[in-house]
């Protein structure tokens, strides 16, 4: 499967996905995205040797992820994404921090070591916040949401357009590369003599249907804005500001207190 | 060149939160003014398909590897640097949401160094400044490249800025930044050629789709069969793109080798003023600030807190995390047993009221 057929895959699960959940989703999608920005918050914070901290904030992801039957396997393809940059970094501090910080038997643990271990649980913790909330809520309740809270009615409908249309145009590049790759004898990519035309052919279409798409917008009594009102009722506000605040207060405490040392002294009777 | 949430700390984050918004609200202002409704679906496609077109390998002849046109400076020539500035910002949170494609409290960072160099440095900066005079194939050509490469200079280093800003790497400045310029110098060179192919293509099906076209026209007196621009007493297109390209070679190469060698301005200027690159401080403040420290470093001084040995301490944490991680999976399974419980026995009243 090539990476045009994945990211079409990949945007229907995800509609899909979405669909299904916000159906028996009682949550206002504002409360779940105070909540997200306090945890990508919150674990950005932790420093850069703070392995124990941000493992804390596993919590969090743990608990949404069996709470609301969401697959942290099915998610983590999207990894590879940030796995470049990020190893890049990791070795470049493997490399470059030598400190001992103590050993585990005969095995030195550098603080090199440990701010690489930081960094890749940081990334992938940050990846799998944005994909619950993505997946609980999908593009249309996150617009309405950011309508709601007062971002401009234009960002608001661009961002709603352009997701409408990305798997409409992905889908004609996978043509049209498809029809090259069949007459292009087996060559990898789009030879430079066609650079021009094959993506200006795609640019013109893709204006011309902007136009059409316009027209269709016009004629369905689109007057500038776009309905922003849920047809679906909501769990009261007191769940919603409870929600938040439980988990953000979690959030708190994991930041501010070395829970994992506290029980983990208890238990080895150290306390 | 799209930054992860893991290589900032909230504060740069931010800060460039703070940044990004001001270009947004400048150029939803100035959206606004347009007063051209139709321009919003043309946005919302247009993110599409650079969004669909950053997909398309083209192959570089003779290398075996593969490039991308450059959406910033390709929508800003379409759209304006403004309209264009908002449509990638559609298309970076899509990125990041869907894609996990560069982080979401870095999204403000990745908008600058992308949208905003992109935009507004490549578009209005660069591409407007040379189509000014009007619009001809070497001059679509010229600021393509130009544009590209100083939005991917200057992206780049922002991205270094950043991440150093944020102290999660122990690669020195220098380094860092000797690494990141001049593969971004060849990326922008690339990319700009890759976005002029379009352009030119576009400029030859359908001119009047460019940005600055009309207006160049009306300032020149041109008709579209007749696009050649007279003199103009400016720099001639080749000095432009000459210029251009040997800034750009000094800011990547010379500028970066050159700091990879020095102490920073900081240190350089403590050293001759204190004798000593770094200060000391004592006083109520500076303790209490200290002590402050000490109590939120986890870690401080690369060692754990506490007396005791490392190794067991951190043996200790291991421990607890396992635990309370357990205890938590076991009693959200457990929770989750008697919602789904009580849903299957108010199923079965409604069932039987019904029946």
């Amino acid at each position: 499967m090539d990476s045009l057929q994945k990211a079409i895959a990949a945007l229907h699960e995800a509609d899909a996905e979405a669909a299904r959940r916000s159906t028996g989703d009682r949550m206002h999608p504002a409360a779940r995205l105070v909540v997200c920005g306090g945890f990508l918050a919150a674990t950005m914070s932790f420093g850069k040797y703070d392995l124990s901290g941000v493992l804390g904030m596993s919590l969090y992801l743990i608990v949404t992820a069996v709470w609301e039957d969401i697959s942290l396997r099915k998610g983590f393809w999207r990894l590879k994404y940030l796995l470049l940059p990020l190893l890049l970094l990791c070795a470049a501090n493997l490399l470059y921090d030598r400190y001992v910080v103590f050993c585990i038997g005969s095995l030195p643990v550098t603080g090199g070591m440990l701010s690489a271990a930081v960094l890749l649980a940081k990334g992938t913790f940050t990846m799998y916040a944005a994909y619950f909330l993505i997946l609980s809520m999908g593009i249309d309740r996150l617009c309405m949401t950011f309508r709601r809270m007062g971002a401009p009615e234009g960002m608001v409908t661009v961002l709603l357009l352009t997701y409408r249309y990305l798997i409409v145009l992905l889908k004609e590049t996978q043509r049209m590369v498809q029809a090259y790759a069949l007459r292009s004898a087996g060559k990898k990519g789009v030879h430079m003599s066609a650079w021009g035309s094959f993506a200006g052919m795609l640019l013109l279409r893709s204006m011309d249907r902007a136009g059409d798409v316009y027209d269709s917008m016009l004629l369905r009594g689109y007057n500038g804005a776009f309905p922003c009102e849920e047809g679906q009722k909501r769990a009261g506000k007191g769940r919603n500001i409870l929600y938040a605040a439980v988990w953000l207060g979690v959030f708190l405490i994991l930041r501010s207190v070395p829970v994992f040392h506290l029980v983990g002294g208890l238990l080895c009777g150290q306390i | 060149m799209h930054m992860a949430d893991a290589l900032m700390t909230p504060a740069v984050a931010g800060t460039m939160y703070a940044c990004s918004g001001a270009a947004m609200a400048y150029s939803i202002k100035k959206v606004r003014e347009m007063e051209q409704p139709d321009k919003i679906p043309v946005m919302g496609v247009m993110g599409a398909f650079v969004f669909a077109a950053q997909m398309i390998n083209f192959s570089i002849p003779g290398t075996g590897s593969s490039g991308h046109l450059c959406g910033g400076l390709l929508v800003s020539a379409v759209l304006g640097p403004e309209a264009g500035f908002l449509t990638m910002a559609g298309v970076l949170l899509i990125q990041c949401l869907l894609f996990a494609d560069g982080g979401l409290l870095a999204l403000g960072a990745n908008l600058w160094n992308m949208a905003f160099y992109g935009c507004f440095i490549g578009g209005l900066l660069i591409w407007k400044t040379v189509v000014r005079k009007g619009v001809t194939k070497k001059r679509i050509v010229a600021a393509s490249i130009a544009g590209a490469v100083f939005s991917l200079q200057l992206g780049a280093l922002s991205v270094t800025l950043e991440t150093l800003a944020s102290g999660i790497t122990a690669l020195p400045f220098g380094i860092f930044l000797s690494v990141m310029q001049p593969i971004h110098l060849a990326i922008g060179f690339v990319e700009g050629v890759i976005t002029a192919a379009v352009l030119v293509f576009v400029y030859e099906m359908r001119p009047s789709l460019l940005w600055g076209y009309e207006d160049a026209k009306q300032e020149t007196g041109l008709t579209a069969g007749n696009r050649r621009v007279g003199k103009s007493g400016r720099l001639t297109l080749k000095q432009t793109a000459g210029t251009l390209a040997a800034a750009a070679f000094v800011i990547g190469g010379l500028f970066s080798l050159a700091a990879s060698a020095e102490p920073d301005g900081l240190e350089w200027s403590l050293e001759k003023v204190a004798g000593s690159a770094e200060l000391t401080a004592s006083g109520d403040i500076y303790e209490a600030a200290s002590g402050l420290q000490e109590t939120a470093a986890v870690l401080p001084d690369y060692g754990f807190r506490g007396n005791g040995s490392a190794a067991g301490t951190s043996f200790s944490g291991i421990v607890g995390g396992i635990a309370v991680i357990a205890v938590c999976t076991g009693g959200c399974y457990v929770l989750r047993f008697f919602r789904r419980k009580g849903k299957d026995g108010q199923s079965a009243e409604s069932h039987s009221r019904s029946a």
